[in-house]
């Protein structure tokens, strides 16, 4: 039950407004989606502030109860709360996968202690969380990890490496899909926490198409992790990986429409590309192709407002939801390809000189925008998620799963 | 699917009810085998006017039930589904709001009850070439005493063998193009001078070009302001576009389901078909494009219902996603069923059919994309 005292979400449209017109630093306005970007925020006075005040509120995970540092927050509030801040080009300063996938999945599978130990500090956006899910044999097929968790009586022992653990290098910590057991697949895995400043962690960045390292290796040589770090019960780390997997897709398909809320790729090729007598850009293909790309996101967007809807209405994710990942890919992809193409050659600078920060963020996010359609459950293994569960078609491996 | 209202969902399931019980795929086969001379039988549409669906963008005041066009866009998708050949969406939707939307107190009461009951079947009549191009009006009309005389041609009018009254775009003044100069008229089908021929298409409607010899027509004819009805035109081709939508939402979501249960039972190298990836694949892609158009479809009709400022670009929105939809997902129906799929004893050219003609009334997704693209100012 939402625990704020003004039910009606019009009525708190007011104090939102207000609230961010008090605290909110016009020096911010419109920066979150470049800063956010850069994995992890400058330490200017402004953005302390505004991270401190966002925290005290809670409205950084708006719908989380306040016990542990939400906003406590009803949904429709939430989302006049999203609606307003965009409106002021405000943006939050907490976020991350703590946020995103863990809060969410601690607050349906944790313990008491676990939550009031690991939420608030999400809440305040003071702890840093990585996943440490992938391995290097266990991508798409995720269920093979190899990394071994024993029980070594009075603590668990942990051994095996980890792959594309974001922002492994600056996290506190790392939520961790490990093997209790070797002779069951689905169900000799366990979910476990584990302080990414144990003896034992090494992280090594890997250094990507774009320049960036926004990904690590992670090895983990004989950490020895406390007991009650393990998130619900042995062998059952399967299922709340599950689950935590629909936030991240939920949260990416999200990501996605952040990054696409910038100014519309027809305002840009305006100012790069030539326009005919009536204004309108002289290039009829590429006029063709930014208007259907429009078209695409304008439906992106229509499907994400419904997909809520029906979800509150039904209690219970709608159809729209399972395709949200691989449309957003979809539609943030075709973006970056074509503010490249609207550039042009100035769409092709890497560094230095020559260049507009604009035209150096397009083609860095172009490149790292490569990864949506494969991290969080490749744009393959999405089709093949809808094509059984959704559409109800066998299992080509003939698996239950 | 929207959040809908309790009238709104009865009215879907009643529509559902009907079209699967009493008007089926092969009902439609059935009247296009029998070659009925309107495209459509005169039976089965008696049978949905009887349910109040001619009526249900109309104002009660003139005999409708005014539930609007979301509720009417759930009707004609549940139609669509099953390729029910009727003139609703040409009269109930596209005819009735032009009334609705331009007529006068007199016209509407002596034109609207008849729609509403589905006695009357009335028509728009605004293309003269082989596109979509509500500008390109030559169709000329010059004062005649009190009233006017209409004189030119009108091309692919939807149900124009079975229509008694033409919404008809005329040019007053000005030049082919121009958005000003446009004139909406009423004129009745056996009208001295109005000469049709009926048109066989591909897809088994009923369709039929117009020629105006001289039609004389009474003041009372005129349907809003001298010269100035392009703006009104431009709104009710906006509810007939997004009620064709609609049906062509149905069409496209029936079409996919036979595809999809199709790929669970036909069995090939030992296993159903549907256990393909590359079948799979391509199914889930159809899946996302229905999903993502039906947002754009529920977005166009619920704007015209709140008269939202954004209807023009949501419903261009709407009429290009489900064209470019539909378009995919009736080519896979007839590919995904092999050569089954291309015999004439198989319902998936039917869908192939009926899916480009669709396509095409009203714009297509080159001419909605286009639009968006002005109303988007580049």
């Amino acid at each position: 039950m939402p625990d704020h005292p003004a039910a009606d979400p019009e009525a708190f449209r007011a104090e939102a407004r207000a609230w961010l017109a008090a605290n909110f630093p016009a020096s911010l306005k419109g920066r979150g989606g470049v800063m956010m970007a850069e994995g992890g925020l400058p330490s200017e006075p402004d953005i302390r502030a505004w991270t401190r005040a966002m925290a005290d509120k809670g409205w950084g995970v708006p719908t989380w109860p306040r016990a542990y540092g939400g906003g406590g927050l009803a949904p429709a509030q939430a989302k006049v709360l999203q609606q307003e801040m965009s409106a002021a080009g405000a943006w939050s300063p907490i976020g991350g996968m703590g946020v995103m996938m863990l809060g969410p999945t601690l607050l349906e599978y944790g313990a008491e202690a676990q939550k009031q130990r690991h939420i608030p500090p999400i809440a305040r956006g003071e702890a840093r969380w990585c996943q440490g899910f992938s391995e290097p044999g266990a991508g798409s097929d995720l269920a093979s990890l190899q990394t071994r968790c024993e029980d070594a009586g009075d603590h668990w022992l942990v051994n095996g490496q980890k792959i594309w653990t974001s922002g492994a290098q600056w996290a506190d910590w790392c939520f961790c899909l490990v093997r209790t057991d070797q002779a069951r697949k689905h169900e000799g895995i366990s979910f476990l926490l584990i302080d990414m400043r144990s003896g034992g962690v090494e992280t090594r960045p890997i250094r990507l198409i774009s320049g960036n390292s926004p990904f690590c290796e992670t090895f983990f040589t004989d950490v020895k992790v406390p007991k009650d770090n393990l998130v619900g019960p042995l062998g059952g780390g399967w299922t709340i990986a599950k689950r935590l997997l629909q936030h991240e897709r939920g949260g990416l398909a999200g990501a996605g429409r952040g990054g696409l809320t910038a100014e519309p790729v027809s305002d840009l090729a305006k100012g790069y590309l030539d326009l005919d007598d009536a204004g309108r850009i002289a290039d009829s293909d590429l006029r063709a192709r930014i208007a259907g790309h429009e078209m695409d996101l304008m439906a992106f967007q229509l499907t994400a407002a419904r997909s809520m809807r029906e979800s509150r209405s039904n209690s219970g994710p709608s159809a729209a939801t399972s395709i949200m990942k691989n449309a957003g890919a979809r539609v943030a992809q075709d973006r970056a390809e074509l503010t490249l193409e609207i550039m042009g050659n100035q769409g092709l600078g890497w560094e230095g000189e020559g260049f507009t920060r604009d035209e150096l963020a397009a083609v860095r996010g172009w490149l790292g925008g490569k990864a949506f359609s494969i991290y969080g459950g490749s744009a393959e293994v999405q089709d093949s998620i809808i094509a059984k569960r959704i559409l109800g078609l066998p299992d080509p491996l003939g698996q239950s799963r | 699917m929207a959040v809908l209202t309790e009238e709104q969902s009865l009215l879907r399931d009643a529509a559902r009810t009907w079209t699967q019980e009493k008007s089926s795929v092969s009902a439609f086969r059935n009247m296009r085998d029998a070659a009925l001379p309107l495209g459509y039988d005169p039976a089965t549409f008696a049978e949905m006017a009887a349910m109040g669906w001619c009526g249900v963008i109309i104002p009660e005041e003139y005999g409708g039930s005014g539930f609007g066009y979301l509720g009417l866009g759930l009707i004609l998708e549940e139609t669509g589904r099953t390729l029910t050949a009727s003139p609703l969406l040409a009269t109930a939707l596209a005819a009735a709001s032009a009334l609705v939307l331009g007529g006068s107190e007199a016209q509407k009461r002596r034109w609207l009850p008849g729609i509403a009951t589905g006695d009357l079947v009335a028509t728009l009549a605004v293309d003269e070439g082989a596109h979509h191009a509500p500008r390109k009006v030559a169709l000329a009309a010059g004062r005649n005493g009190e009233g006017w005389r209409l004189d030119g041609a009108k091309a692919f009018v939807l149900e124009g063998m079975a229509a008694e009254v033409f919404v008809v775009s005329a040019r007053t003044s000005g030049q082919s193009g121009d958005e000003g100069g446009i004139t909406l008229f009423l004129v009745a089908a056996d009208a001295q001078g109005l000469i049709r021929q009926s048109l066989k298409l591909a897809d088994s409607r009923g369709a039929a070009n117009l020629a105006f010899e001289g039609v004389e027509v009474g003041p009372d004819a005129m349907l809003g302001e001298v010269d100035a009805g392009w703006p009104l035109l431009d709104q009710i081709l906006d509810r007939a576009r997004a009620g064709l939508a609609a049906e062509m939402l149905g069409t496209a979501v029936q079409a996919f389901e036979t595809t999809l249960d199709y790929l669970k039972v036909r069995v090939q190298f030992g296993q159903v078909i549907g256990a393909f990836q590359a079948l799979q694949h391509r199914a889930a892609a159809m899946f996302t494009d229905l999903e993502l158009a039906r947002s754009c479809v529920e977005a166009a009709l619920i704007a015209i219902d709140e008269s939202s400022p954004d209807t023009a670009e949501l419903v261009s929105l709407a009429k290009a996603k489900m064209g470019e939809t539909l378009h995919r997902v009736s080519n896979e129906m007839v590919q995904m069923h092999g050569g089954i799929g291309m015999t004439d004893a198989h319902d998936a050219g039917l869908y192939l059919k009926r899916a480009r003609a669709a396509e095409t009334a009203f714009g297509g997704q080159a001419f909605h994309r286009d639009r968006y693209a002005r109303l988007q100012g580049y």
